[in-house]
């Protein structure tokens, strides 16, 4: 891996990708936090239409008293786990406090649900509207076809087994015909074509106003509870994948990568010129 | 090298939250915040037909147990005595700008053609109770009093306080004469419990639980709610900053 050693400049990344990328950004960092706030309120999930205190939740993040004090745990599907001190019951400022996601994930810190929702739907706002014009450009421009949907050849085994090679090689950059290897076009596409339309028309099923004018929203997802599970599972999902991200960005050499994320221009490792 | 520490200071800067927080406390951005339901509700306007129905559910998707929220039991003087006489004594004052106040009692109320419903209550911590409702459409009950063309609003004035604040809501036009607003006398089949709101309580299918305002002792036709309790529309509202649409 030799990244850091010079080979040519070479363009990578639109105008377009560049400018929704880090609008994005912003936006996904206020939805998962004041997301997390919203969650608090209720910090229980079912499936189907209906869903409160006295029904049967398939992921719960509580606080009960021991002996001790009082435990943190999260219950999913009937397995329990002891979450003191991140989920449940954590610490702030010395306080005990019990919450299901503590104060240095939520916006705002400090718990109100008023709050939370508004920056919620701001960053609704940025995210829809820089979505859906980004969706619309990149095929207009041909950016999902040419760079996010994988080619035929990228799909043919040697070639599959080539990428991951090359990825448990931690060897990233690559000139060539096409921007991103097969794994990063099946990440990218998961994440552009998939979660994100899936997290945004989740959001709209737990609108009653929405339900009521486009009740199919309730039958694609199963009801409304459902929905606000599924919303939760793909905000998770989209997580994991910014974990992931972002270990893959400091291995391929974080200067380059954010400055081609920044300037479009990306260096290619010496000897790898075109 | 350095413009690669700029960049992750800046970046690392941007993450930390109380930054993000003291951002969203100034004038622009806090306005922006305020302003936000406002564009939601015409926005999904723009998209979504008027007059449609929330889905209707059928008995066997009733919630085992409807989950009792806000106050249980309003704590007046004046509404023990009703309690205690079965509300027998019991008034609505429809007033404001109606060109026929009106004093309807609840044996009135339940002889006028009712609506019965079985609805998804959404609430705005996040849980929802399938319930059956029964009740007279409030465009019926604003027809009859004969209502201003200059009102804008429905006020609900309620019986249950929290401290010395009276609940309270108001709703526009379109959601008081949306054929699934009702003032609801009736609860899966019985008659409403104290605890869900009796004598009567506001269904307002299309929002959230908050705006489904219990203990409804008055209805007034207004043409604006900034004089009104905190003026921002609703005892939530006031109180905590919850949106006045509370549509999504
Ligand atoms: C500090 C945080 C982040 C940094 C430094 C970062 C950096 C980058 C870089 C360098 C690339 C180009 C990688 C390549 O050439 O393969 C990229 C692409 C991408 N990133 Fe991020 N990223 C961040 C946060 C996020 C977040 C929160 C999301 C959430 C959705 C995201 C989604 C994506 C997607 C979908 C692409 C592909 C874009 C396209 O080609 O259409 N990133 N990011």
């Amino acid at each position: 891996m030799s990244s850091n050693a010079k080979g040519p400049l070479v363009k990578r990344h639109r105008l377009s990708t560049r400018v929704w990328h880090w609008t994005n950004m912003v936006a996904i960092f206020l939805l998962i936090g004041s997301g997390a706030t919203i969650f608090n309120a209720h910090p229980r999930l079912y499936w189907g239409e209906y869903g409160a205190n006295f029904d049967p939740a398939w992921l719960v993040i509580d606080d009960r008293q021991s002996a001790t004090g009082p435990r943190g745990f999260v219950n999913i599907g009937g397995a329990e786990f002891d979450t003191t001190g991140v989920l449940g019951v954590f610490e702030k400022g010395g306080e005990t406090r019990m919450r299901a996601f503590p104060h240095w994930v939520t916006i705002p810190a400090e718990y109100s649900l008023s709050a939370g929702r508004r920056y919620h739907l701001l960053g609704a706002w940025i995210f829809g509207v820089a979505g859906f014009v980004y969706f619309f450009w990149s095929l207009f421009n041909r950016h999902i076809q040419r760079d996010l949907i994988p080619r035929k050849w990228q799909l043919t085994p040697a070639c599959v087994r080539a990428d991951i090679k090359n990825h448990i090689k931690l060897n990233f950059i690559h000139s060539g015909t096409e921007k991103y290897s097969l794994l990063q076009k099946l990440s990218y596409a998961g994440v552009i074509l998939v979660i994100l339309p899936v997290l945004v028309a989740t959001g709209l099923t737990m609108s009653p106003n929405m339900n009521a004018a486009w009740p199919w929203l309730l039958d694609i997802f199963g009801g409304r509870q459902s929905a606000r599970s599924l919303h939760f599972i793909a905000a998770f999902l989209l997580i994991a994948f910014i974990f992931v991200h972002l270990i893959l960005v400091v291995l391929a050499g974080p200067y380059n990568e954010i400055r081609s994320m920044i300037t479009g221009k990306l260096r290619l490792p010496a000897g790898d010129g075109r | 090298m350095t413009s690669r520490r700029t960049v992750l200071t800046g970046i690392g800067a941007c993450l930390m939250l109380p930054g993000c927080e003291r951002i969203g406390k100034t004038k622009p951005v806090h306005d922006l915040l305020y302003s936000l339901d406002g564009l939601t509700m015409r926005a999904q306007r723009l998209v979504t037909a008027r007059g449609a129905l929330a889905r209707e559910y059928t008995e066997a998707d009733l919630s085992p147990r409807f989950r009792v929220n806000g106050t249980r039991q309003p704590a007046s003087a004046d509404y023990a005595r009703h309690q205690k006489e079965g509300f027998a004594n019991w008034r609505l004052n429809v007033g404001g700008m109606v060109r026929r106040p009106l004093q309807i009692s609840l044996s009135d109320l339940r002889a006028m053609p009712t609506r019965t419903q079985i609805t998804r209550h959404d609430c705005v911590e996040g849980w929802s109770a399938i319930g059956q409702w029964t009740g007279v459409q409030l465009s019926r009950i604003l027809d009859f009093a004969r209502v201003s063309e200059r009102a804008k609003y429905v006020l609900f004035r309620c019986a249950d306080n929290y401290g010395d604040t009276p609940y309270y809501e108001t709703v526009d036009m379109i959601e008081a004469r949306h054929p699934q607003t009702i003032l609801a006398w009736g609860m899966n089949g019985d008659i409403l419990s104290v605890a869900h709101g009796a004598p009567l309580r506001l269904r307002s299918e299309r929002q959230l639980g908050y705006k489904h305002a219990k203990y409804v002792m008055g209805v007034e036709a207004i043409e604006s709610f900034a004089e009104i309790g905190g003026g921002k529309g609703g005892f939530w509202e006031d109180r905590s900053g919850y949106d006045w649409w509370a549509g999504i």
